[in-house]
């Protein structure tokens, strides 16, 4: 425990939303960590979850039983020892943490996943299909003029979005906060969050999300010239679409921005498909860019690492023929729920509330400080941008933010205990395992 | 520990050497005098009719960042027949069109290959480019800064503000980003597009700021050439890929007013428009102007039949290259008001007439270029092929009847277009030693790479003449990274982490009261949680070593 007088920080990045603003001041006092800018509710729970152990203390344990830190990370090690299929799951944490994990999979041939995989294959799926056209944080800022949100208020997902990249008046090319636009498609769960400093609310096109594919389809027609029939698509009057399909192309620089995880309906991949196709077609003649957003729990710094070390994102098995990708057979909760794994990994260090599947299987948990959880092997680490420093990739996946830490309350983190975990199995170690594991 | 290389016939144009039997000492991963007569020789390879080289360093590869890796999650279908498994020395991977970190660095490292430049570093997207490198083993690894359409450069243009201050943001931009180099890429182009423009020629104004992608050429050219950067500006010019930029190519040259300026990937940057389908070889003009202009260097970026995949920062082009795309899907990105970038799979097809064109186009600039210290070997991997095809790129310029062979193979109407069945030019070993060893280290000021002298870094290829240059080429007998033997036959024997090249030129620290309020005005991220820093550098790649190389040495001030 810090025994230091009160420490005061600027510019601390935050890495509880996909937004990882780099911009928070934050007190640390006897390893309480505290924000004194803004109120943003998934940083202030995030920072508020980082002191909850801070009295009870947090210690790894084995079986329910207080162990040390040794004893903990040679039994994960006999667990994994053991495991002829082990699947790595969760994998909520930073590079060097996700660095760690890969590294460990790679030597006991396991299955690679991330809690968030069933909403960012959403956008994976469209990615191998077709790709896209899509831009970044600072470019909405500095030139969006029309915002469509579509099946989302972003608000309620990403709360700073709007102060950080809308409501802007200080900008490149002169635009300012009121110049403008935003439609809602879809249901928006609070289209208020996006009315402008002035006023002005969101105009809200509403049909089912599940409908969302059609009526992008709908818009790519009415920018085509194509005809449509009907008075109405998905409830929504075709005068309005055909209006939003005029801005569109009126606009200098349309975005068209989706949160996967507001896109909750089977096949949604084809509605953001259909979005970007929409997108696609209006590039012919105007700007307009996609814009996916989304980010926790170190989910798109998973799919990163995990894509330039074995070239496929997760969901891949380090197979004894190398890496074997499916979509669909690896995702973990299947996995598991089918029996194909005889060990669990699962690591979770930005939420306490981000435990693994329920289930009968040996388990090794690497989880938040707070985290209450029952499995075999539990050791709490150290919490990204809080406990331990080491990057996380924003939700427009160009920007790698360098976390800080803040504190040391002594937790361990995730890439000591994969390297412990990794010494123990393969004691002679290989070029690899030899490398030391740092933060990075 | 000391290593002897014993009677290999050494190929060494940084010194003259030129296939002369001797004898190379290693001590602590560097080449040394031989020792007093009775020192105790730890370890000796008897090299005895085997040729010895110093270690390729290739100076424009795509192998990290983030249009890579977006490459690599796009293509799962091209990974697949390459799938690499774990060893107790390699970790598993994949192989082709963008494979992955680790298996790029032992191919490269097989191939006798001991360094690679990533070319298109967008100063935003800097910490992923060193991550990837940072796992990619063995070979040294360094990358140079994209600018020339962020909107910082180009706002301080507009307001016409001195070349000082310019020089300033450059060196600061390269320091913080951790470059070895400075490259622009469709200068001002990518910037026009996000404005809705689709092409910007070299005297065009760019939206919005008015100024030319002439003036930023030369801008950065001057800064670089003022600030003692070893590298020149790194070139991708105006219309990569559209039929008559041979003419903007050759422009952009004259645009430099003597300044060193290295133009990549020319190739792309080669055509004319002759014939009834508008499209023809520029590459003679091109190569006269090489050879008449010692200021000006390039690399081929040839293309190689089959499929590939390209990722480039010009957003502009890949976007109309996207119709070409195959199999059809594509990324476009805005990024950050930093830059863009594209990419685009691509099946090059010896049946087409364009690509087949185009593989002359390249063929023709290697063999017409004179000098082989200005013409550096490159597929612009992955762009115009995989780096893995090098050893049969190195056989076709090496290899007449071979070459002709080819030729007889592609697209008739492109082959009779093309005066390549009438270039007889082989290269010799020699020549293809400097192309892929003295002459890059030169360029980047890697004095301790690219040669055999005594005080050399010791990575060493060794190679089993063999007539059939593509298989001597392919699998090397040795391969030494900084002392270790690291390669056998074309396995891989010892994983290590090679380092990482950077430069610091010199900047007057006042320049951040610029560039401070740019990034809170107008960014999402902080200046400082932009600037990354030598220890972070040093964590990113598994404790490799960070090598900062002198920015004045040999450069006018």
């Amino acid at each position: 425990m810090s025994h230091h007088p009160p420490e005061s920080r600027h510019e601390v990045p935050c890495s509880f939303c996909g937004l990882l603003c780099d911009d928070l001041s934050v007190t640390t006092d006897h390893g309480r960590v505290r924000i004194e800018s803004g109120n943003c509710p998934r940083a202030l729970a995030g920072f508020d979850a980082a002191n909850r152990h801070l009295e009870a203390g947090a210690s790894p344990s084995i079986g329910g039983k207080t162990a040390t830190l040794e004893e903990a990370v040679a039994a994960a090690a006999a667990i994994l020892g053991k495991a002829q299929a082990p699947l790595f799951g969760g994998c909520g944490t930073h590079l060097p943490g996700m660095r760690g994990v890969m590294e460990l999979a790679d030597a006991t041939g396991g299955t690679v996943d991330h809690m968030n995989s069933y909403s960012m294959f959403r956008n994976f799926h469209v990615l191998q299909n077709s790709g896209w056209v899509v831009t970044s944080l600072s470019e909405v800022r500095n030139r969006a003029d029309l915002l469509v949100c579509f099946g989302t208020d972003i608000g309620s997902r990403l709360p700073r979005f709007y102060e950080r990249c809308l409501w802007v008046d200080d900008t490149l090319f002169g635009l300012g906060a009121e110049d403008r636009e935003v439609v809602m498609l879809g249901q928006p769960k609070d289209p208020l969050l996006a009315t402008s400093p002035g006023g002005r609310k969101a105009e809200v096109l509403a049909c089912r999300n599940e409908q969302l594919g059609e009526v992008a389809q709908a818009l790519r027609a009415l920018v085509r010239g194509a005809p449509v029939s009907g008075d109405a698509v998905a409830g929504i009057p075709l005068a309005d679409l055909a209006r939003l399909a005029e801005r569109l192309k009126a606009a200098k620089y349309g975005v068209v921005a989706w949160v996967t995880s507001d896109l909750d309906f089977d096949h949604a991949e084809l509605a953001i498909q259909s979005a970007c196709d929409l997108v696609r077609e209006l590039n012919a003649h105007t700007r307009c860019n996609g814009l996916p957003l989304g980010g926790t729990d170190g989910d798109y710094t998973a799919h990163q690492v995990c894509t330039w070390q074995t070239g496929f994102t997760v969901r891949t098995r380090l197979s004894a023929a190398g890496p074997q990708h499916d979509p669909v057979a690896l995702d973990a909760e299947r996995v598991l729920a089918e029996g194909r794994a005889d060990a669990l990994f699962w690591v979770s260090s930005f939420d306490p509330g981000k435990t693994p599947p329920a289930g009968k299987r040996p388990t090794v948990v690497l989880g938040h400080p707070a985290m209450r959880v029952d499995c075999d092997v539990f050791i709490p680490v150290g919490i990204p941008g809080i406990d331990s420093a080491g990057h996380l990739f924003r939700t427009d996946s160009s920007v790698a933010v360098p976390m800080r830490q803040l504190r040391d309350v002594g937790l361990p983190e995730v890439a000591d205990v994969t390297a412990g975990i990794l010494a123990i199995l393969r004691p002679a170690g290989n070029g690899q395992a030899k490398q030391e594991v740092r933060a990075c | 520990m000391l290593i002897k290389l014993t009677g290999g016939k050494v190929i060494d144009p940084a010194h003259n050497v030129d296939g002369v039997a001797r004898d190379i000492y290693i001590r602590d991963g560097r080449i040394v005098d031989a020792p007093e007569p009775g020192a105790k020789v730890d370890q000796e390879y008897d090299l005895r009719g085997k040729l010895v080289m110093a270690g390729a360093i290739d100076l424009h590869t795509h192998i990290g960042g983030g249009k890579v890796n977006i490459a690599r999650a796009m293509l799962p279908e091209d990974h697949r027949p390459d799938l690499c498994a774990a060893t107790d020395l390699e970790r598993s991977g994949c192989g082709h069109a963008a494979p992955s970190t680790f298996t790029t660095g032992y191919r490269y490292a097989e191939m006798g290959y001991t360094a690679g430049f990533e070319p298109a570093m967008m100063p935003v997207n800097a910490r992923q480019a060193h991550m990837e490198m940072g796992d990619t083993p063995i070979i040294d690894k360094g990358a140079y800064a994209m600018l020339g359409s962020d909107d910082l450069l180009l706002s301080l243009m507009k307001d016409g503000v001195d070349q000082r201050v310019i020089n300033d943001y450059v060196a600061w931009t390269i320091t913080h980003s951790q470059a070895m180099g400075l490259k622009v890429v469709n200068p001002g182009g990518i910037s026009a597009f996000k404005f809705n423009q689709r092409k910007l020629d070299l005297d065009e104004q760019a939206p919005f700021y008015g100024v030319t992608p002439r003036q930023i050429l030369k801008t950065l050219a001057q800064a670089l050439h003022d600030l003692g950067v070893p590298h020149p500006l790194h070139v991708h010019g105006c219309n990569l890929g559209v039929p008559g930029n041979v003419q903007t190519t050759l422009d952009s040259f004259a645009a430099l007013d003597g300044l060193p300026a290295h133009f990549t990937h020319i190739q792309f940057h080669s055509y004319g428009t002759e014939g009834d389908r508008k499209f023809s070889s520029g590459a003679a003009h091109i190569a006269e102007m090489v050879n008449k202009h010692k200021n000006i260097s390039v690399d081929v970026g040839q293309i190689l039949f089959g499929q590939t995949v390209t990722a480039s920062g010009d957003n502009m082009s890949q976007h109309r290259n996207a119709a070409h795309a195959d199999p059809s899907k594509s990324v476009i990105m805005d990024i950050e008001c930093d830059a863009g970038c594209g990419v685009v799979p691509f099946r090059y097809r010896d049946t087409n007439f364009v690509n087949a064109l185009q593989w002359c186009i390249g063929l023709e600039t290697f063999l017409l270029v004179d000098d082989p210290w200005r013409v550096f070997l490159t597929t612009d991997h992955p762009n115009g092929a995989p780096f893995t095809s090098y050893p049969h790129l190195i056989r076709l310029l090496m290899d007449k009847s071979f070459r002709n062979e080819q030729l007889a193979r592609i697209n008739t109407d492109a082959a009779g277009l093309s005066t390549l069945g009438s270039l007889d030019r082989e290269y010799s070993l020699y020549e293809i030693a400097i192309m892929t060893r003295a002459a890059p280290a030169k360029t980047l000021g890697l004095r301790d790479r690219g040669h055999l002298g005594v005080g050399a870094a010791a990575d060493i290829t060794v190679y089993t003449e063999d007539a059939d240059r593509e298989k001597m080429f392919a699998k090397p007998n040795y391969v030494f990274k900084d002392g270790t033997l690291v390669a056998r036959d074309g396995r891989i024997v010892q994983v290590v982490w090679g380092n990482t090249h950077v430069v610091k030129p010199e900047y007057d620290p006042g320049i951040e009261k610029v560039i401070e309020p740019h990034f809170r005005r107008f960014r999402t991220q902080r200046m400082g949680n932009f600037k990354i820093s030598n220890d972070e550098m040093c964590e990113c790649g598994h404790g490799s070593k960070l090598h900062v190389h002198d920015c004045t040495h040999g450069r006018k001030q």
